[in-house]
């Protein structure tokens, strides 16, 4: 599988990561590159086998519903650039 | 049970002819539980900003959800008052996008493999008609948090509270033909979630939103294009927009136009939807497994046992009401539509004729209510209370008519109904003899009209009642009052 420039523009606007033009043919080969290499794994026989989405032959562990967390908004707010009364702050997101 | 989807009365008139619309609801229900699907952070609404937020919910590197199993109890349970298909395994999925109020950067959502496929919901339509909608699945997810864009003039402001609070999105098959029957959807799917006690059905809090997604189209015609119309938080307002919608639609179509499919919004204050500005851009949200988090498998038996621990729903209720209480099946479905009054009633009622305590219940009680805004909650007449004015009623103790006092006045001073007749001396009279001696006096004072009533007019046996009864302040026994009255008029 071969990736174009447009699929690595598309990829790049929904990773909200500004790619100048000129660099993506480039980055499309070395994209390509990978796909290529995971591609690989078609040649495994995976006729009659289960999909899976991990190699661990255990349950999910589960918790009780308690409140156990949580009442330390400093902790929380700690990295945040500009906190403000209690709340994160991130530039106006108009709808 | 009409299935009939095409019903004349639905179909909305166009300049080129009849339109149906087509209706498909997505609800998001706030799971009840103490805390969040994946964190030990507590879920109480109306916390101040940001104290109940966990790291994991923060999104904070290195954190690992955990599920909660009561969360997982509780969409089964829903998926099976649903009586939906349980999948055994299901699969928790990243959804990925940006959104400051998402700090993963993903929502932990379930895609390809819901813990509840497809089930069947009933509708209660008005004249007691009933239809049956399908569900096409229930899965669980992660709440986001909540922006505030109107507290700073370039800012938004983020609040984590709500993040990670457990979700069940349910989503509709495209079943229905009219503002109405989505509104009788909601309804009776809050009322199914109220009884699990799975969801509190709150809209005014937000623990159940609803988008409704809108298309029309000739009858008989294929789906048209569909949009999605969010940020509808009432019963009402679901309505309102869906009637808003479907008009805009048609138009467009007949002008010559084309439907675009798109998210829209709602907009209260104008009665009108308008098309999301952000949303232009297709969704991709390039969902995969959350290497996180394991499949989810349930045990049969476990789910089995939940089946047999659930509560009587609605339907099952009303049904009994009607085939072992002898209830109409509107009272019946007036009464079970919430849980509350479904308990009260069962709790008045008990030891008591069902009807005469259905009939206090749902036209005095009820209509009390009504009148001054409160719940059956929040009654001042209890359940039991109710059940003892019954109680008075029906071994002659009172009068229908003295009873109706007797509510009134406890009603406003949550006093028992005993405690009232005792004070006011409204026991009724059941001795003949007292109420012969007032019929004597009124017939002696009235002879004029005794000779009136004997020479054929019949009409004014009423007055003689009425005579009687207010020398008697209300209180003789009405049937043997007439049954006296006539006796002695004959003469």
């Amino acid at each position: 599988m071969s990736l174009d420039s447009k699929t690595v523009a598309n990829i790049a606007t929904l990773a909200r990561i500004r790619v100048p033009e000129a660099d993506l043919p480039g980055l499309a080969q070395e994209l390509s590159g990978i796909m290529t290499w995971i591609e690989q794994l078609n040649e495994v026989d995976t006729t009659g086998v289960q999909p899976m989405s991990g190699v661990l032959a255990r349950d999910m562990p589960r918790r009780p519903d308690v409140v156990n967390d949580g009442g330390d908004p400093n902790k929380v707010l700690a990295n945040a650039p500009e906190p403000a009364h209690g709340f994160f702050t991130v530039p106006k997101v108009v709808e | 049970m009409t299935d009939t989807l095409i019903n004349d009365k639905n179909l909305i008139d166009g300049r080129t002819g009849k339109w149906e619309v087509v209706l498909g609801l997505e609800v998001h229900a706030q799971v009840t539980s103490k805390s969040k699907l994946f964190s030990g952070a507590a879920t109480e609404f109306g916390a101040e900003p940001n104290t109940q937020v966990s790291l994991v919910d923060a999104g904070f590197p290195g954190m690992l959800p955990v599920i909660n199993e009561v969360c997982v109890e509780q969409a089964v349970k829903t998926g099976l008052g649903l009586k939906a298909q349980i999948n055994l395994i299901s699969v928790f999925d990243r959804k990925n996008y940006f959104y400051a109020d998402l700090p993963n950067g993903y929502q932990i959502s379930q895609f390809l493999q819901p813990i509840v496929g497809k089930g069947t919901i009933v509708l209660d339509l008005a004249e007691g008609e009933h239809r049956e909608v399908g569900i096409t699945r229930l899965h669980l997810e992660q709440d986001a948090g909540k922006s505030l864009h109107d507290q700073h003039p370039s800012k938004t402001y983020v609040d984590l509270n709500r993040a990670g609070v457990a979700l069940m999105e349910i989503v509709s098959e495209p079943d229905m033909r009219s503002s109405e029957e989505a509104a009788a959807y909601l309804k009776k799917l809050r009322s199914i979630l109220r009884y699990l006690g799975t969801c509190d059905g709150n809209m005014d809090e937000g623990s159940m939103r609803c988008d409704v997604n809108v298309s029309v189209r000739k009858v008989g015609d294929p789906l048209g294009t569909r949009c999605e119309i969010k940020n509808v938080n009432s019963i009402r307002y679901v309505a309102a927009a869906i009637e808003h919608e479907a008009r805009r639609q048609i138009e467009v179509i007949e002008e010559g136009g084309s439907i675009r499919q798109e998210t829209r919004l709602w907009d209260p204050g104008k009665g009108m939807t308008r098309a999301m500005r952000s949303k232009e851009q297709a969704h991709d949200y390039r969902y995969f497994p959350d290497p996180d988090l394991l499949p989810l498998k349930l045990d049969a038996a476990w789910v089995e046992s939940l089946k047999a621990g659930l509560p009587e729903l609605p339907d099952a209720k009303r049904a009994r009401f009607v085939k072992d209480l002898g209830l109409s099946d509107y009272d019946a479905g007036v009464l079970v539509s919430e849980k509350e009054s479904a308990d009260f009633y069962e709790l008045a009622a008990k030891g008591h004729d069902a009807k005469l305590t259905a009939n206090w219940l749902t036209s005095e009680l009820f209509g009390r209510l009504n009148a001054v805004g409160k719940s059956i909650t929040e009654s001042p007449v209890s359940a039991q209370a109710l059940g003892e004015l019954v109680g008075l009623i029906e071994d002659n103790t009172i009068s229908g008519r003295i009873a109706k006092d007797v509510f009134t006045e406890m009603f406003e001073t949550s006093k028992s109904a005993a405690a009232i007749v005792d004070e006011k001396g409204l026991r009724q009279v059941l001795d003949t003899g007292a109420i012969d001696v007032e019929i004597d006096k009124i017939m002696a004072a009235n002879a004029d009209k005794v000779a009136e009533y004997r020479s054929g007019k019949d009409k004014l046996f009423g007055f003689f009642v009425g005579q009687v009864m207010r020398a008697m302040g209300g209180k003789a026994n009405p049937a043997m009052l007439n049954e006296r009255l006539k006796a002695k008029l004959a003469g």
